[in-house]
């Protein structure tokens, strides 16, 4: 959501700026966040956030709207800086690990050229080839698109571009924060279908939605987020039948949570 | 009042006959202010982009700075580079003035704060909304600046124009250090400030109405530039 | 287009206009409006060049700027009217020889409405004391050129200092010769000027020449190569060569050639012709 549009650029939450290369050694799995706390000038989005994912998987975020679910993501990939508390990407502060971890927006950024030429930018900085580049559009439905303006895409082809982008850095760790939300059907499978696969080949997996259904399909685990805090992890197995919060009945049950 | 109808008439024959001078002078002109905004542009381009995604401390001040430099009078550059660029200034040696050379040095030192700032803003803009993409995807500053600077390339015509705009219609920098000579440093706005104190009002006028022929002339160009590559580019470009 | 090559194509750019000024054969002028807005460089130049081969560029500007970038080494020649002041400049050691080259003379013009009543006058320093009398507006070039210091002497010998009244009546421009005429006509002001810049001026609209004819009014040009020891850059020998010919006969000949409306402008008097 656009919890954060408003602060995405206020000094108080900047980060040191990091360098593009890196060495990849350990896995960056598990992930431990404890005590994480994020504070602006009109209170506390995040407090005592304590968490822990294990090596494998889809997660899912839940939360009503302001509960902090892009808040924690941009924390967790290093986008923003706490106030307090820490994020151990198995012994790697989260600064340090935004090079081996993709990021899709809500709303996605495209640049101001081709769609093939928007895969091409960062194929570039890996290595990547023609031929990755023309997979991975063909794996997304793009590939017949591959010399418009990535502008003038529709809301769906744009994600679903966003989305190719991300895996062509070949992440680690995939983060999505509301891909799907206003896309049509057909969208939303390919989405769906596309984050499975990568989550099957081993890629880690954090998806934030609003979408139950969305959730039940993909989920190996929830955390449900409320007023800033973890209300709930628990494996998707016992959280949708069995929610042990309040408020993640309320939600579940689409009643406004208190 | 006579003497406009009676320029528009002079103007027009001057074109139609293809006078010499005119041509000559008209060809200076361009020479001089394109390449100085050409320059301006490799040298203000970068800097805009740089001011646009640094935070440091200070950066206030620069933009303070850059935009009074703006308001820079053509007369107190063209002054400067006189000194610094005589015979007995500090690059008297390269024998840089009273030729296009010095023009277009003078004209350059002009323009490249409106290049600066201009692009500063509609970079720093663009960077508002890429700002967080790109952190995600690492990107070093250079990256950045040069992915902001492709990006924002229709945006930043517009500031080249306004540039060259502001070389093109000066001439209190280059009658200093072009000195006006015939044939040699002559171009359309010392020509039309010498037919002026002549008292040939008509024909200054003239050629001031050629002058902004020429300027809509560019501008046609650059906007014919842009339509094409937004034909391309669709969206792309509608949303600069 | 990458900054690699905009960087090139500017630099080639720089590269063609530097090759414009690196012919020798080309000398700088440092000269007057008054010369240069009359047309008679553009007369005598493709003359001289066709014989000799050297292009000569000329900067006009004021006197006092003339003298001031000759001194600075930015010109190979002086062709200026100011004579005290072009003595100076070589006693200073800064040209090499001063020439008596050509005079003409400088007149008072004024509207038709002659507010002062100087009109047919020939005595200049009475028709300033008139002018000065009457409150009538003059307007003065005010920029420490030949003509400016030519003015402020014949105001000095009239026994008016007219700066009590700057802002007033009297109305100094800062500004070139035909610059001061067009404020002056535009105010209806009484202005001094030499007689060739009058003769070739296109905006006269109801001024004529008012005073004229006194010896005072003398305006004598000289010439003056500058002195290759202050400045090395100096092309003398080329300067030199459009020296000699603007004071050889055949030089002299082509300056009394030169007719605006069948009127000559500037009258030959070297000494050795």
């Amino acid at each position: 959501m656009s919890d954060l549009s408003d602060l995405r650029m206020t000094d108080a939450v900047r980060i040191p700026r990091r360098r593009a290369a890196y060495a990849p050694s350990l896995p960056l799995l598990p992930l431990r966040v404890s005590g994480l706390r994020l504070d602006i000038a009109q209170g506390a989005l995040l407090d005592g956030v304590e968490l822990t994912l294990p090596r494998h998987g889809c997660t899912v975020i839940m939360g009503p709207n302001g509960a902090g679910k892009s808040i924690l993501l941009k924390l967790l990939h290093g986008l923003l800086a706490p106030s307090a508390g820490s994020v151990s990407w198995n012994g790697l502060p989260a600064t340090e690990a935004t090079a081996r971890q993709a990021l899709v927006f809500q709303k996605p950024v495209l640049l101001r050229r081709s769609v093939a030429a928007n895969l091409d930018f960062v194929l570039k900085a890996r290595g990547g080839d023609r031929a990755r580049r023309d997979a991975l559009l063909a794996d997304v439905g793009l590939a017949h698109k591959a010399r418009q303006p990535a502008r003038s895409l529709s809301g769906g082809e744009a994600q679903r571009l966003a989305l190719a982008r991300a895996l062509a850095t070949d992440p680690e760790v995939l983060f999505l924060d509301e891909p799907t939300a206003s896309l049509d059907p057909a969208s939303v499978q390919v989405i769906e279908r596309i984050v499975g696969e990568a989550c099957a080949r081993g890629t880690r997996i954090v998806f934030v939605t609003h979408d139950i259904g969305q959730a039940r399909r993909i989920a190996d685990d929830v955390v449900f987020l409320h007023r800033g805090r973890v209300a709930e992890h628990s494996a998707a197995a016992e959280f949708f039948p069995e929610p042990q919060s309040q408020a993640a009945r309320d939600y579940l049950a689409g009643r406004i949570v208190l | 009042m006579q003497d406009i109808g009676e320029a528009f008439r002079l103007a027009l024959s001057l074109v139609l006959s293809g006078d010499a001078d005119l041509f000559e002078i008209v060809g200076l002109s361009l020479q001089v202010s394109l390449s100085a905004t050409l320059i301006a542009c490799a040298i203000g381009l970068p800097v805009g982009a740089l001011v646009a995604v640094s935070r440091f401390r200070g950066r206030g001040a620069v933009l303070v700075l850059i935009n009074a430099l703006m308001g820079l009078p053509p007369v107190v550059v063209g002054l400067l580079v006189y000194l610094y660029l005589s015979r007995s200034g500090p690059l008297g040696f390269l024998g840089l003035l009273y030729t296009p050379g010095a023009m277009i040095v003078a004209q350059t030192i002009l323009i490249v704060p409106i290049v600066a700032a201009l692009s500063r803003q509609v970079l720093e803009d663009l960077h508002g909304e890429y700002a967080e993409q790109f952190r995600s995807l690492c990107l070093t500053r250079w990256q950045s600046i040069t992915t902001l600077l492709w990006d924002g390339r229709y945006a930043l015509m517009t500031v080249g124009l306004a540039g060259f705009g502001r070389a093109a219609a000066e001439v209190g920098a280059v009658i200093i250090v072009g000195g006006n000579i015939d044939h040699l440093t002559r171009v359309m706005t010392t020509a039309i400030a010498l037919e002026t104190s002549k008292g040939d009002l008509p024909l200054a006028l003239a050629l001031g109405i050629i002058l902004l022929v020429i300027a809509l002339g560019v501008n046609a160009g650059v906007q014919m530039l842009r339509m094409s590559a937004a034909r391309q580019a669709s969206l792309g470009a509608a949303h600069v | 287009m990458t900054f690699a090559r905009l960087i090139a194509a500017t630099a080639a750019s720089l590269t063609l206009a530097g090759a414009v000024a690196a012919q020798d054969t080309s000398i700088i002028v440092q000269s007057t409006t008054s010369t240069a807005n009359s047309g008679l460089y553009d007369y005598l130049l493709p003359i001289y060049t066709g014989e000799s081969g050297i292009t000569v560029n000329v900067v006009a500007v004021g006197t006092g700027q003339a003298i001031k970038n000759a001194e600075n080494c930015d010109g190979d020649l002086l062709l200026v009217h100011a004579k005290p002041s072009e003595e100076k400049f070589v006693a200073a050691g800064y040209g090499t020889q001063r020439t008596d080259l050509m005079y003409n003379d400088f007149v008072i013009v004024g509207p038709e409405s002659d507010p002062a009543g100087v009109a047919g006058m020939s005595d200049v320093e009475a028709a300033l004391t008139k002018i000065s009398e009457a409150g009538a507006l003059f307007a003065s070039r005010g920029d420490d050129s030949g003509t400016h210091k030519k003015e402020v002497a014949l105001w000095k010998a009239a026994g008016v200092d007219p700066t009590a009244a700057s802002g007033a009546w009297y109305r100094e421009t800062g500004s070139g010769m035909g610059a001061t005429l067009n404020a002056g006509i535009g105010m209806g002001a009484y202005v001094m000027t030499d007689r060739a810049t009058w003769i070739s001026f296109q905006n006269k609209q109801d001024y004529s020449v008012e005073v004229e004819g006194d010896e005072a009014l003398f305006n004598q040009y000289g010439v003056i190569p500058v002195n290759p020891e202050h400045c090395p850059s100096v092309k003398i020998e080329a300067a030199q060569d459009f020296a000699d010919w603007l004071v050889s006969e055949a030089g002299q000949a082509a300056i009394a050639a030169y007719e605006v409306d069948g009127q000559q402008l500037f009258f030959p008097n070297a000494a050795g012709s």
